[in-house]
């Protein structure tokens, strides 16, 4: 089955490693620029694959996702048995297999190797973190490992280039020599009941396979074959295990512990391990960074340090985009005539684009941060201290920083999600993520309790409804992610089992691939998306721009002088507008809230992103759109009257203040966000559940504060 | 039978069992947490759970509820 298609120049490996190994590094380092995404229908997760050239042969690598074994549980771990093996319709064979080990950590790392040893295809293996066991003084004999699996061994140091020609030239050779890796041989009892199963497989079969038929207990692999390759196996593998267990054999622990005994067994004469008495830099340290004290104290001053990073050191940044946004699109009006054309490449476009390259500082900061500590091997640290409090909440440990992120802003908190393995806790943690408090919500929060709860309160007050506002998010995210995990993403969770990694120097090209990486996947998929709401709504504000009369505003505005006059004519026209009609429609719906139209237009726009909402109260309450003076609305707000009519009450009393931050507090008004949730689930029900759930919860709680509000305030 | 969750920190000893035949019980022992091995306990997370052991020579983070059913000998 190992035939190569020798008619075809190009050479198909697929990489394999554990994760931590520096898989990616490896994959990036060989493939330089030159990959590209593979979509797989029902899958999740991101499968690269990339080439290069070497002695004039394409290699082309498919990067398997990290795992620890090749017994699928998932249709995402299922994907990558299927594409190791040849299985998967869209993708050849591989004609060989590049395993990537941690040579600091042989054992355990070899444990999959056994697993691709069996597959019958040639293996080349490579090592990594060489320097680490050395450090830790270990000495590994690799021409004696070579000898005795057969193949080659090639120690790698992918980010400093090390090892990297030995590696192509092992990889170029395994195309001619073919050599076979030796494999462990179980009893043979279960290598003639394996041989049996192999039979039936036929040409796609591998000893491998026909292993995880026998072995695979709950049945998952074994369905899913007979679907496939529409065979009938199930008889024959209850029949072969039937036998096994006649003669006292345990299904379940048999396959872990014939590999590891002759893992044991091969490696032992290959390594020379230090005596067990000395401590390690790991145990040192860890010996701190776990600590019940100082390890809390560290991990505080971390997240600390991390937080405000995002808030200071994004903010000029952001500063300057806006900045640089706002001198574009001066230069676009100088230039350009006064007109729609105009109007929609300053407001819809310029304003589109701005929206999402606004997100780069925090996206860029965040995961230079998320990379050093996970690139150290903190970030396993981090999820260790924190697991016990997410664990309340249905969640693991790695959940914490995503959410945490979140309180700056759901977005790159999204994108953080990527280290959560479990498919369900990292659904949940997306779900819940957008309920932390972002800084785009905190100019809602200062401008009503400005204007309605700062005059005549005690000093400490206003801090203390910001704190509490705060806290709408904190208490909420939590209640919802126990809802969602014992509901809609209720299932026989895995077990958090995690390498705690050796620390080490970060890499800084590993730290600057992760920022490139993630930018570049944001700027594409969720950016084009971003851009695209951005300029719809831009169009739904500006059209109709005919008065019910037949005039044309902007041209009216256009002869206006008078700025009052001018401001006048904006709010017309944007009243006349799709966005400002819907907002009229929608007065039943949003009165039970203590709101008027007005402050539902100013909603209804701030649904693509919150930012928006203090710009469009300007608007609305007759304010002109250039005024950003939050002080100016905050005197205004409290005199306004229904309808403007001073015979009727005042629109805001402190319910519906306080209905209006809970409202913003819980709704899902961020279009980038849904947008990275798209890309990042890769389908659209969840943005769409994530926008109705989060929307439905606003209503009712604001609903609830205002009425409960009324009665007792 | 002490399991992985009752025994205190910095003891060390062999693994003699892993309780249960589901994915959770496979996952466990394809991690390197097999009868035999030896293992020991590193530290625990400040509230007590989850526990950090050191088995095959690395680092394994595991939850107390898991931890149960890993039956050891403390030497």
């Amino acid at each position: 089955m190992n035939e190569n298609n020798s008619q075809s120049k190009t050479y198909r490996i697929a990489l394999l490693g554990n994760p931590n190994t520096g898989k990616t590094t490896l994959f990036n380092v060989l493939t330089g620029l030159n990959h590209r995404v593979g979509n797989y229908p029902g899958v999740t997760v991101e499968i690269k694959k990339g080439s290069f050239v070497h002695k004039s042969t394409v290699i082309e690598i498919l990067d398997i996702p990290g795992t620890y074994s090749l017994a699928p549980r998932s249709p995402d771990e299922l994907l990558s048995v299927e594409l190791v093996l040849g299985l998967n319709p869209m993708e050849k064979m591989p004609d060989a297999l590049l395993v990537l080990a941690d040579a600091s950590n042989l054992e355990r790392n070899l444990y999959l190797a056994t697993q691709a040893f069996e597959t019958g295809l040639p293996v080349i293996l490579a090592l990594s973190m060489v320097d680490l066991a050395t450090a830790a003084g270990m000495e590994i004999d690799f021409g004696a490992l070579s000898k005795k699996l057969g193949i080659p061994v090639v120690a790698i140091h992918a980010s400093k280039h090390k090892g990297l020609e030995e590696l192509k030239d092992a990889i170029i050779l395994s195309q001619s020599e073919k050599r076979l890796p030796n494999s462990p041989l179980f009893s043979e009892l279960i290598e003639s009941c394996r041989g049996k199963i192999l039979g039936l497989l036929g040409n796609k079969g591998s000893r491998f396979l026909a292993g995880r038929l026998l072995f695979e207990t709950d049945g998952f692999l074994a369905q899913q074959l007979e679907q496939k390759l529409s065979l009938s196996l199930s008889a024959s593998i209850l029949e072969n295990r039937q036998v096994l267990k006649s003669s006292g054999i345990n299904l379940v622990s048999i396959e872990a512990k014939c590999r590891y005994a002759w893992i044991h067994e091969l490696v032992q004469p290959c390594i020379r391990k230090p005596g067990n008495k000395t401590v390690g830099f790991t145990d040192k340290v860890d010996r701190i960074l776990t600590h019940k004290v100082y390890g809390m104290l560290f991990f505080f001053l971390i997240m600390f340090l991390m937080f405000t990073a995002l808030f200071i050191l994004a903010k000029p940044l952001m500063e300057w985009i806006g900045a640089g946004k706002d001198f574009l699109g001066e230069s676009f009006e100088s230039f350009l005539p006064d007109g729609m054309l105009r109007s929609l490449l300053v407001e819809g476009l310029l304003e589109g684009v701005g929206g999402v390259v606004v997100f780069l500082p925090q996206i860029i900061i965040l995961f230079g941060f998320l990379s050093i500590l996970e690139d150290c091997g903190y970030m396993a640290r981090a999820a260790f201290l924190m697991d016990r409090v997410m664990a309340k909440c249905g969640l693991s440990g790695k959940s914490f920083i995503p959410l945490l992120s979140s309180v700056a802003c759901a977005v790159p908190g999204v994108l953080a999600t990527r280290v959560i393995e479990d498919k369900r806790d990292r659904l949940a943690t997306i779900l819940v993520a957008p309920l932390m408090s972002c800084s785009a919500r905190l100019p809602v929060y200062v401008l009503f309790i400005g204007a309605f709860l700062t005059d005549g309160y005690p000093i400490w007050f206003p801090g203390m409804m910001l704190f509490l506002m705060y806290c709408v998010g904190f208490i909420t995210a939590p209640i919802a992610a126990t809802l969602f995990k014992s509901t809609i993403l209720k299932g026989k969770g895995a077990p958090f089992l995690m390498e705690l990694p050796v620390y080490k120097m970060p890499s800084l090209r590993v730290v600057f691939a992760r920022i490139y990486e993630a930018s570049l996947s944001f700027l594409k998929r969720a950016g084009t998306l971003i851009a695209a709401t951005m300029v719809i709504i831009w169009a739904v504000l500006y059209f109709p721009c005919v008065s019910p009369t037949g005039e044309n505003y902007p041209a009216l505005i256009a002869q206006t002088e008078n700025k009052a006059e001018q401001d006048a004519l904006l709010l017309q026209w944007k009243k006349n507008s799709f966005l400002g009609r819907a907002g009229h429609l929608i007065e039943p719906i949003v009165k039970p809230l203590g709101w008027d139209w007005r402050i539902g237009v100013a909603t209804l726009a701030s649904f693509p992103a919150r930012e928006v909402v203090v710009g469009t109260l300007s608007i609305v309450f007759g304010l002109g759109k250039d005024s950003k003076d939050e002080e100016q609305l905050q005197e205004i707000l409290p005199k306004v009257h229904w309808n403007d009519d001073p015979d009727q009450p005042l629109l805001f009393n402190i319910p519906a203040a306080l209905s209006i931050m809970v409202f913003f507090a819980l709704c899902c008004q961020c279009g980038s966000t849904l947008m990275v949730i798209r890309q990042e689930t890769g389908s659209w029900y969840w943005p769409a559940f994530t926008f109705l759930y989060m929307t439905g919860l606003a209503y009712l709680a604001a609903l609830l504060t205002f009425q409960l509000g009324m009665l007792f305030l | 039978m002490l399991s992985l969750d009752r025994v205190s920190i910095g003891s060390k000893g062999f693994i003699s069992s892993i309780i249960g035949d589901d994915a959770i019980a496979q996952r466990l022992m394809e991690m390197g947490v097999i009868e035999g091995e030896p293992f020991e306990l590193v530290a625990t997370a400040p509230m007590g759970d989850p526990l950090e052991i050191k088995v095959q020579g690395y680092r394994l983070s595991i939850r107390k509820t898991e931890a149960a059913r890993v039956v050891v000998r403390v030497s």
